[in-house]
């Protein structure tokens, strides 16, 4: 195939049943969930887990873009409403975690119950930050312990900023996965993810956060006193390579973090299309108000008699279609099994710096409408800023964009 | 289908322009800078490669394969080379597309067969008007219709004029439409006077008079103000790629310095405040390609590409100046001398929002 920005007909088909999704659904729903925070989105909730998450079956049986429309995906429901995207009945990251670490029967195991047809909404999601370990994520401090009298093993510590944490550690049937370290002198090697089912004994929701933005997301606080899995929860194997320290850097040989760490190219690419879908809800709300005001942009002007406000908008549009492409071609990598470690991570920095401008200038040229809660605009800024933050940094972002095109390993370039 | 890769054949045209770029146009770079002369030997060397000829019809004689996308991963390469010698290398391009398009019979019968000669002929357009208010779309330079013949009046610069070039194709406002006209270099009227700018000093450019220069009706070209509009759509974007392959290798002599280059002990590289400037370079050249890559893929479908031209060349003119901007200060003092590449290239990109129909795909 040669270069091609043709979307196929499966992915068009898509974009437009995830816009409508987004509009009948998500828009009229937002400000209430951003005022109600913490506040379960039943409509939507219960929209997602009945019909939603069929798709748009039997509007098409043509061919999609893969990857690239999982990101259309993203980019049109957060462009509804980012938080509620994240309230979705879905595996979410947990379910890439068991899909990309986990056996066969691990994953037929735990993801059963998002195939069910019947019953209630259920969750999946992913515990890896910790008071004092984000970014840094070979610095947890949650033990995980075998117990051979019962082959078992205990977790202890306390995970924070777990997305759809509330969902997943309370509603029966879902799960959280969980990272935690066999072994707190080996470094990254000894950290494992383990699978804990919601309702797991041990395993306590202690509250969800208050947020700049995304409210209607359940960021949790979760604490692991003696919380006990069986054996065959830990996703890959459970041996400890000790000669895999800090302080070599060197991990090539550790498939267990290494594969944790891969689910970020999977979903960096996925946050990158969020971002944009916000950026992009911004920036046509602020095109379609200049032109309600009689004000249109002019592509055809000479750039020293473009208005200041052409000159904003017209750069907006550039970056946001910027950080788009880059997305694209991060998950159409995935797509092609090609690695694209460098590529999420430049989408991811791209984006989420894009947007987070994008947002606030978007208020700004608004002015005193753009900061009134009337309109949404104030919110997909504050919802925006998360995309610069979460799954990443930008700075640990750009860290793994400079390793790789200078080709040093994370022990020179820390 | 989405899809990122180039055709077997568009990446085998890489590597070859590449491998060319490589070999040829960077060694002489920086000297043609200094001289202000395209080396003959590399200019009819890249004429052997069949580049242009490549892209004119085959009825004419030649390749039948016009493409801007596959236009836009050539002029990159060449860039990536040198600026300034990519762009003498195009200028052929830049009589022969216009002239394949939109010329009468007798035209294309006088001018082609040159272009696709054994030798190397250079070209020209003559688009820019030197005033800090020049609207591509809107020229001052008039057309007036005189008898069987057309009188050209006003003023172009940044007009490449290499030696033993024959034609260069002026725009102008013919009632208040764009109108384009193949002048011959040694007509009546038409004064070149040889420019002296910041940047591209490798690629001799002129600033020409034209006082009542009379082109034959024939000279006109049959193109209409939506047709001309396209041209200069395509001329964008063949600027905007050769500006982001001139980015790459200031990216790339940048990140090379800054691994040997060491400051208390260590490579400078090893410095966030280095390597996330590098990683922001590296993300930014990347988007803009990919913008630059969807507006010639719309231009090749023949859908109306005005806007996504305008996004990417804006963006590149905007992301490279800073891409070269961050070499310079990479290397630091180095990055001011002319023994290194990174202040050629500043000084090759800072005039990029002007660089208009300097190239064509």
């Amino acid at each position: 195939m040669p270069i091609s920005f043709e979307l196929s007909e499966g992915s068009q088909v898509a974009q437009s049943h995830y816009r409508q999704v987004a509009l009948d659904q998500m828009r009229p729903i937002s400000r209430r969930y951003d005022l109600a925070e913490h506040q379960l989105p039943r409509e939507w909730v219960d929209y997602w887990w009945n019909e939603g998450r069929w798709g748009p079956k039997g509007k098409t049986a043509a061919a999609n873009d893969g990857f690239v429309t999982i990101c259309l995906q993203a980019e049109q429901l957060c462009w509804g409403d980012a938080g509620l995207y994240l309230r979705m009945p879905t595996p979410a990251l947990g379910g890439s975690a068991v899909s990309a670490a986990g056996t066969k029967e691990q994953q037929a195991k735990f993801m059963a119950g998002f195939r069910e047809v019947a019953g209630q909404p259920i969750w999946g999601a992913m515990a890896i930050t910790e008071p004092q370990a984000g970014s840094d994520a070979a610095a947890i401090e949650t033990t995980a312990e075998f117990d051979p009298a019962t082959e078992e093993w205990i977790l202890n510590g306390t995970k924070i900023f777990c997305t759809a944490g509330e969902g997943a550690s309370t509603a029966a049937g879902g799960f959280v996965v969980v990272w935690a370290t066999l072994d707190k002198s080996a470094g990254r090697a000894a950290i494992k993810s383990f699978v804990v089912p919601a309702g797991t004994q041990g395993m306590q929701l202690i509250g969800c956060e208050k947020k700049l933005g995304i409210r209607a997301s359940d960021t949790a606080t979760l604490r692991f006193d003696d919380c006990r899995v069986p054996k065959d929860h830990l996703l890959g194997r459970a041996e400890v390579k000790k000669h895999d320290s800090n302080k070599t850097g060197d991990s090539s040989r550790d498939k267990g973090f290494k594969g944790a760490m891969a689910t970020f190219d999977a979903s960096r690419p996925i946050v990158a299309a969020m971002a944009t879908g916000v950026g992009r809800a911004a920036l046509e709300f602020l095109i379609e108000e200049l032109a309600r005001q009689g004000i249109r942009i002019r592509y055809d002007t000479p750039p020293r008699e473009r208005t200041a406000i052409e000159r904003d908008v017209i750069e907006m549009e550039a970056e946001l279609q910027a950080a788009r492409l880059l997305t694209w071609r991060a998950a159409w990598m995935m797509n092609k099994g090609k690695a694209n470690n460098l590529e999420a991570s430049m989408a991811k920095a791209k984006a989420g710096l894009a947007v987070t401008k994008i947002t606030q200038k978007a208020v700004q040229i608004l002015g005193p409408v753009g900061y009134s809660k009337k309109l949404l605009v104030e919110k997909w800024m504050r919802d925006a800023k998360i995309n610069d933050i979460y799954e990443g940094t930008q700075q640990i972002n750009q860290l793994i964009v400079a390793r790789r095109i200078l080709d040093y390993s994370s022990a020179l370039l820390r | 289908m989405i899809d990122f890769e180039p055709s077997e054949e568009q990446a085998l045209i890489i590597e070859t322009v590449h491998q060319f770029a490589e070999n040829e146009i960077r060694p002489k770079g920086r000297e043609t800078d200094e001289s202000g002369t395209p080396p003959a030997s590399v200019l009819s060397a890249a004429h052997e490669l069949g580049l242009i000829a490549n892209g004119l019809p085959e009825s004419e004689g030649g390749g039948g394969a016009r493409s801007a996308l596959t236009g836009a991963l050539i002029a990159e390469e060449l860039g990536w080379g040198d600026m300034a010698l990519a762009l003498a290398i195009l200028s052929p391009g830049l009589v022969g597309f216009p002239v394949a398009d939109h010329g009468s019979p007798a035209l294309r019968k006088q001018i082609l067969p040159g272009l696709l000669g054994p030798s190397f002929v250079p070209g020209a357009l003559a688009i820019v008007e030197p005033r800090f208010d020049f609207d591509v779309f809107h020229p001052q330079t008039a057309a007036k219709r005189d008898g069987d013949a057309y009188l050209l009046e006003g003023r172009k610069c940044l007009v490449p004029w290499l030696a033993d070039g024959r034609h260069v194709v002026v725009i102008a406002a013919e009632n208040g439409a764009l109108a384009g006209f193949v002048v011959a270099r040694d007509a009546q009227g038409l004064v070149a006077s040889p420019e002296q700018n910041m940047g591209l000093c490798g690629l001799p450019t002129a600033e020409l008079a034209l006082e009542g220069v009379r082109v034959p009706a024939d000279n006109r070209l049959a193109a209409t103000d939506a047709e001309l509009r396209r041209l200069i759509e395509r001329g964008r974007i063949a600027i905007a790629a050769t500006a982001i392959g001139t980015a790459r290798a200031a990216f790339e002599v940048a990140r090379d310095y800054a691994k040997q280059r060491e400051t208390f002990g260590q490579p400078i590289a090893t410095r966030q405040a280095i390597a996330f400037k590098l990683a922001d370079m590296a993300i930014e050249i990347d988007g803009a390609r990919l913008l630059v890559w969807e507006a010639a893929a719309a231009l090749d479908a023949g859908e109306d590409a005005a806007r996504r031209v305008r996004l990417a060349q804006d963006q590149t003119a905007r992301i490279t100046l800073t891409v070269a901007d961050s070499a310079v200060q990479i290397f630091g003092g180095h990055g001011y001398i002319r023994d290194y590449l990174p202040e050629m290239h500043l000084r090759n990109l800072a005039g990029l929002a002007s660089f208009e129909g300097l190239a064509l795909v």
